[in-house]
């Protein structure tokens, strides 16, 4: 994977160059208008946020069950992603919503569920910068739980009223909507893999780190 | 305490029946269309910007702290092996 992430970062660069000019060229939304746009970015995000939690989850599941230290690495890399791709679904939802219902936050079951799953993610890493030892176990127990939310999240709008456009909304997207979004989705979950990557290429490093002290200390 | 209780039941009520104006935007499904309406009373533009803006400087900021925090362990680990391969040729 590390010699492919090279390839990925040039193949990522000419997907994010073009993707404005899909984007520019989709029909706006004809309840919204313009302001639409960012949903393009916005649903990629949160796809990343919750491929990023998947990784989590299974990185957690894996230590708390077999103790490996490499699936920890990947847990916490994941995390640390759930929390960056939360960030931009978390601000660019508002800045959508401001225009499309008048109000900056409307405290429905999808911008709260993934308020609190985020939350969720911002404990995690919390748990393992202030826990101290042994902090490992209960933050790979709360990125378990962490995954468990992705499902509630995304079907929330199906289940409680909300304003959210609803999950119906995705497989009846015409073509010339489809297209920039699929290709935005793509390139984010793109990212998120080199992301993943390198995030997981520094816990290694401190492991190593880590390893050096204890001989040094000996 | 029952009349206070009430009270904040109600406070709260308005309160979130003022946040969330009968919605218009499309939730069941996106139709396209060629032009925006003109009743746009509040300026898409600097939302969407705003938006890509956000989506961009958090990737960026990101990418530059998994730089930072990789750079900073190469060298403690460079530094350690230095003093590693010194204790060593020492004893």
């Amino acid at each position: 994977m590390k010699t492919m992430v090279p390839v990925l970062v040039v193949v990522l660069a000419a997907m994010f160059g073009y993707a404005p000019f899909l984007i520019g060229g989709a029909p706006y939304e004809s309840t919204m208008g313009l302001v639409q746009k960012i949903f393009y970015f916005h649903f990629a995000a949160w796809m990343g946020m919750f491929a990023a939690a998947g990784v989590c989850g299974w990185g957690s599941a894996v230590y708390l069950f077999k103790r490996r230290k490499s699936a920890d690495a990947l847990a916490v890399a994941g995390a640390e992603l759930v929390v960056v791709f939360g960030i931009i679904g978390l601000i660019t939802g508002p800045l959508w919503g401001r225009k499309a219902w008048g109000v900056w936050w409307p405290w429905d079951a999808r911008a709260t569920s993934a308020l609190v799953m985020w939350l969720i993610y911002v404990s995690y890493l919390l748990l393992r910068r202030f826990g101290g030892p042994g902090s490992e176990r209960l933050a790979a127990a709360v990125g378990l739980f962490g995954m468990f939310n992705v499902p509630f999240v995304y079907w929330s709008v199906n289940l409680w009223r909300t304003l959210h456009p609803k999950t119906t909304v995705i497989p009846t997207l015409p073509v010339s909507m489809g297209l920039p979004l699929w290709f935005s989705t793509v390139a984010f979950l793109g990212l998120f893999t080199v992301l993943l990557t390198l995030r997981r290429r520094l816990e290694e490093r401190r492991t190593d780190l880590e390893t050096l002290h204890l001989a040094l200390e000996e | 305490m029952k009349r206070l209780l009430l009270l904040m039941v109600l406070v709260c009520g308005v309160g979130l029946g003022a946040q969330q104006p009968a919605p218009s935007a499309a939730q069941d499904g996106f139709v396209p269309v060629d032009q925006i309406q003109k009743k746009d009373e509040i300026p898409a533009a600097p939302l969407l910007l705003s938006a890509y803006a956000v989506a961009w400087i958090a990737i960026f900021v990101y990418v530059w702290s998994i730089w930072q925090r990789l750079g900073k362990a190469e060298r403690e680990i460079a530094d350690l092996n230095r003093r590693l391969a010194a204790g060593g040729r020492r004893s």
